[in-house]
């Protein structure tokens, strides 16, 4: 078996709009290691939200996967490669919410207002299991404790506008964890709560991780957070994977201009009473706008440099 | 829930009032009034009347007093259930107007029916498929729908009645069982014809509703809760009718309540078209005769027909939907 | 300078430019814009563009099929100027019904701007030119009715009065919802929740049996200009409610409107909030909505006129001309009386295309769902 859960390749997706054919992904490699958390960072459009939902295949139209593989190893059956699978597969119902599952960044919208908290929980586990209706609630009642929520037997009753939103971003957790999935994708799950809350369900993910021990993919902005939380960091620009290497080597010592331009412009870390560098000022348009294979230098990690660039390196 | 009944239960009695007044005033709108039209009918008729008997009639019908006192005595008949007198038929409204009002609800409600039956699924594909070929044929045909007016369309369903399967239509019965009693066969003929007049009158409302379905349901497809029980493994087409369908379906039971109106207008002139024994052809002949009474409890029972039903489509809605329930 | 800079990128293209753009690229509602604007001109110039006046008898074709107009004729020959021929009029054996068939004997050349029967257009202008006619015999391209007289013309004489109304209804219907649902959103509280209440009753009525009933109490001697407004007050009497809530709603979203607001803060004036931000988006919305409001003028006018009691013979409307369509057996025997109900059709479809481009250009986000 792989130690990688996933291993994207060469991935390239395309949209068609009115204005023309944008493409969301040139060009996105990278591996999943098996129980670590790997965390995208990049700018907004940076396609990370895309690569995610290839992996779950909930690409919709106009949206278009070019080319590309994603070869899933999970521990339950034979890898497969998530790309080729067709429509009708019975293996992409398994994938989605059995094996893979997914939290998203709107906690207050990404709950049907109709259904009971219950109801949506246990319906993850009614889609994939071979249970009866009272099992599946009795499973999502021990998930939601587990998620932190209290006075689950009358909660689990309740609709979701009667939650917070961290109580909802909770109870999304919760959903996506209750078939146990071999991977979690988090898509900036905490950017619409506020500071507290986040600390809270941050938490609670790392607990959680460590306690189920799947592997996270998780998408962020927030390089804090990605020191918190990451075993390995991913950055992304414009549909292209820039760096990929552990979060002290990511953090404290970037090697591609843009990763180095990233760090910079986070006020915290960048030293008091300076300016904010934009990303821009920090790196040549042309030097991103043209993309380079990535090189996996001497410590391990990759990189999508120019040749001259990557020679530098090479020769410290 | 129950609090919210109640409520809206209340909220209703200022309406009817509302109502009421309109009904009346619209009544008394037509220059005379039952006296003086009972008046040229005899005098037609060559029979000569003395100003004794004149007063005596205008007193009869309380025509002496002021407005609102004919007003009150109107309506506190009405609610007790005495609808009057209607010198068309010479027979007490209330043998006159339950019958037909019967047939009308029943159009009306089968015309809903059959406007839901063909506009969900309708407005759904054309959501799902949008613009792909069914999309565009079925956008078309209803933009056609919409635009043909009901009378149109009386008219070309009894024209294809006829050249295509022979029948004449017209009428909620056949000849033989006209007048006879209620039985297996007499429901079965009525069952027969009644299908026409309910393709015809809920074609109108068809084409609007699924125009609604479809943009709700565009609104709902790339929610987060939808993507979220897409990723969840949620089977397509149950997931389309779980989530979306469940919520766009909201803003649409509340349409109910304003499709009626509609339906009962649409209703009135396809039955004069086509002939049949409801409350239009009959309003219409009371209305053109000027028999008051009759007109006015046409009106006033269509009117609390709709408003029952925006009623019912509340109740529907909150039930349906959480939200307002737990308001 | 940099403020002047943000001036000029600002107005370089105006909301209503960017509206016009929008529309631009919906090709149906152009073709129906395109469509609307020919008709009512058409109708507007009807006495010139049709051959006769709608009392012209013809009695010799009495419910006559339309003619077909030839360019070759019998005998192979080939004519530029187009023609007709007349009709042959036989009973048959049957049915005991008239029947026309051309008579090729009967040849009718077309002359185009020549004279004709003279008219006085809108009362005013005297003349007898006509875009087309025949100088000898009859052109019938919709046929005749029962009287003999020409459908063609009667229609686009009949499209005068029914488009008219359509304009008419909804500019009252536009001045009573605006000015109602204006002061209902302005004023707020009490008077808001009144027009509230009034507007929730209108429209829980049947509107059709309520016409009805109203238009019936217009006393039978009335002038056909008196019924005809009579008959528009009717239309619009319900159809403000729909529009004044939709002004209201608009009214109140409107102030909370992001722009609005940022003007707000920006410190721009009340005046110049209420004129140069509010007003605009406010009047590209009224104005698609008015134009999503005239079919149901054009369809009220016409199914009361057909029931008998609207607008009332001699004047000529689509639903006057309906009034013939009766029963089924018009469809089968004498088909082109249904053509009024083709124009209506057309008519209608077109308005409410262009209705729905013009909400979609001022409103890119609205969904037309729920109006
Ligand atoms: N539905 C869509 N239609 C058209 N283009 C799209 C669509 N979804 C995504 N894209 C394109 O894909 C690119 C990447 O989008 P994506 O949502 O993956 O960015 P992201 O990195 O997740 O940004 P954010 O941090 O704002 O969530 C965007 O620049 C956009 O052009
Ligand atoms: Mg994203």
């Amino acid at each position: 078996m792989s130690d990688n859960v996933l291993e994207i390749r060469n991935l390239a997706v395309e949209f068609k709009t009115d204005t023309g054919i944008s493409k969301a992904l040139r060009d996105v490699s990278f591996d999943v290691p098996r129980g670590k958390v790997t965390a995208v960072v990049g700018e907004s459009g940076s396609g990370k939200s895309v690569t995610a939902n290839c992996i779950m295949r909930i690409i919709q139209p106009p949206g278009k996967i070019i080319s590309g593989e994603i070869m899933f190893s999970p521990i339950r059956t034979d890898p497969y490669d998530i790309v080729s699978l067709v429509n009708k597969d019975p293996r992409l119902v398994d994938l989605r919410g059995d094996l893979i599952s997914m939290v998203f960044q709107e906690p207050m919208t990404a709950l049907s207002p109709v259904y009971t908290v219950g109801n949506q929980v246990a319906e993850a586990i009614l889609c994939h299991r071979d249970v009866t209706e009272r099992e599946a609630w009795n499973e999502a009642a021990d998930m939601l404790m587990q998620v932190g929520i209290d006075d689950v037997p009358r909660r689990i009753h309740q609709y979701p506008f009667e939650f917070s939103g961290g109580m909802r971003q909770r109870v999304v957790i919760a959903m996506a964890l209750v078939c146990h999935p071999e991977i979690l994708i988090c898509d900036e799950p905490t950017t619409a709560l506020d500071v507290t809350v986040q600390a809270e369900i941050l938490t609670l993910i790392r607990d959680l991780q460590r306690e189920l021990n799947n592997s996270v993919l998780f998408i962020t902005h927030d390089l804090g957070v990605v020191a918190q939380l990451a075993d390995q960091v991913v950055v992304m620009y414009q549909g292209r994977v820039l760096e990929i290497g552990t979060v002290r080597q990511v953090l404290k010592d970037p090697v591609h201009p843009y990763s180095q331009g990233l760090l910079a412009s986070i006020p915290g870390l960048a030293s008091k009473g300076q300016r904010l560098e934009t990303i821009a000022s920090v790196v040549g348009d042309a030097d991103l706008l043209t993309s380079y294979p990535l090189t996996r230098l001497k410590d391990g990690r990759q990189v999508s440099l120019a040749p001259d660039l990557l020679r530098e390196f090479e020769d410290e | 829930m129950r609090g919210y009944v109640i409520k809206r239960l209340i909220g209703m009695v200022p309406t009817l009032m509302l109502i009421s007044v309109i009904v009346f005033v619209v009544i008394q709108l037509p220059p005379g009034d039952i006296v003086t039209s009972t008046l040229d009918r005899l005098q037609a008729q060559g029979v000569e009347i003395s100003a004794e008997q004149v007063q005596n009639l205008r007193a009869q019908y309380k025509l002496d007093k002021p407005m609102v006192l004919q007003y009150l005595y109107w309506i506190g008949n009405f609610v007790t259930g005495d609808m009057g007198y209607s010198y068309l038929y010479s027979r007490p409204v209330n043998e006159l107007v339950w019958e037909r009002l019967g047939y009308t609800l029943l159009i009306s409600i089968s015309a809903l029916l059959f406007t839901w039956a063909i506009a969900v699924p309708a407005g759904m594909f054309s959501a799902v498929r949008q613009y792909s070929v069914g999309d565009y044929v079925l956008t078309t045909v209803m933009l056609v729908g919409l635009a043909t007016p009901s009378f149109l369309l009386a008219l070309l369903a009894m024209y294809a009645g006829y050249e295509w399967f022979g029948i004449s239509i017209g009428g909620l019965f056949s000849p033989e069982y006209r007048d006879a009693p209620w039985s297996l066969a007499r429901v079965g003929d009525f069952l027969s014809h009644l299908w026409i007049p309910m393709i015809v009158v809920g074609l109108g409302g068809t084409a609007s509703t699924m125009r609604i379905l479809r943009a709700n349901l565009l609104d709902e497809l790339n929610k987060p809760y939808v993507v979220t029980a897409r990723a969840k493994g949620v089977p397509p087409i149950k997931l389309l009718i779980k989530y979306p369908l469940r919520i766009a379906i909201n803003p649409f039971i509340s349409t109910i309540g304003l499709l009626l109106p509609v339906l009962i207008s649409g209703e009135a002139i396809v039955s004069i078209v086509l002939n049949l024994p409801t409350t239009g052809p009959a309003l219409i002949q009371a209305i053109v005769n000027q028999d008051m009474y009759l007109a006015g409890s046409f009106l006033m029972l269509l009117a609390i027909l709709t408003v029952v039903g925006m009623l019912l489509s509340d109740l529907l809605l909150a039930w349906a939907d959480p939200r307002i329930r737990y308001e | 300078m940099s403020e002047l800079v943000l001036d000029t990128q600002l107005e370089a293209i105006s909301p209503r430019q960017l509206a016009w753009i929008r529309f631009k690229r919906h090709r149906l509602a152009m073709v129906s814009g395109c469509f609307l604007i020919f008709i009512y001109l058409v109708a507007a110039f009807c006495e010139f563009v049709t051959p006769y006046g709608t009392e012209m008898r013809n009695v010799q074709a009495i419910n006559a099929p339309p003619m077909s107009i030839h360019f070759v004729d019998i005998d192979g020959s080939f004519h530029l100027r187009p023609f007709v021929y007349g009709y042959d009029m036989h009973i048959n054996d049957d049915t005991w019904m008239r029947e026309y068939t051309e008579n090729p004997d009967k040849r009718y050349p077309i002359y185009f701007l020549a004279r004709g029967e003279s008219y006085e257009l809108w009362d005013l202008i005297e003349s007898d030119f006509h875009l087309f006619t025949t100088r000898d015999g009859y052109v019938h391209l919709f046929g005749t009715d029962r009287l003999g007289r020409d459908v063609f013309s009667r229609v686009f004489y009949g499209a005068r009065v029914s488009l008219s109304i359509g304009i008419v209804g909804v500019l009252l219907t536009l001045f009573f919802g605006v000015l109602i649902g204006g002061l209902a959103g302005y004023l707020g509280g009490l008077v808001d929740r009144a027009v509230q209440r009034v507007i929730e009753v209108l429209q829980s009525m049947p509107t059709l049996p309520l016409w009805m009933a109203l238009s019936a109490a217009l006393p039978v001697y009335w002038s056909p200009i008196a019924v005809y407004f009579g008959i528009t007050i009717i239309l619009s009497l319900f159809g403000w409610p729909a529009l004044a809530r939709q002004v209201r709603g608009r009214f109140l979203a409107l102030r909370e409107e992001d722009f609005v607001i940022s003007a707000r803060l920006l410190g721009a004036g009340k005046m110049r909030i209420i004129f140069k931000h509010m007003l605009p988006s406010f009047t590209s919305h009224v104005i698609a909505t008015a134009t999503l409001a005239v079919p149901g003028m054009i369809l009220g006018e016409t199914a009361l006129s057909f029931l008998g009691i609207g607008l009332r013979p001699p004047v000529v409307s689509w639903g006057v001309l309906m009034q013939q369509a009766q029963n089924y057996q018009v469809i089968v025997m004498t088909p082109w009386l249904m053509i009024p109900g083709l124009f209506v059709v057309l008519t209608v479809m077109a308005f409410n295309l262009l209705g729905d481009g013009l909400r979609d250009a001022v409103d890119p986000y609205s969904t037309g769902g729920q109006n």
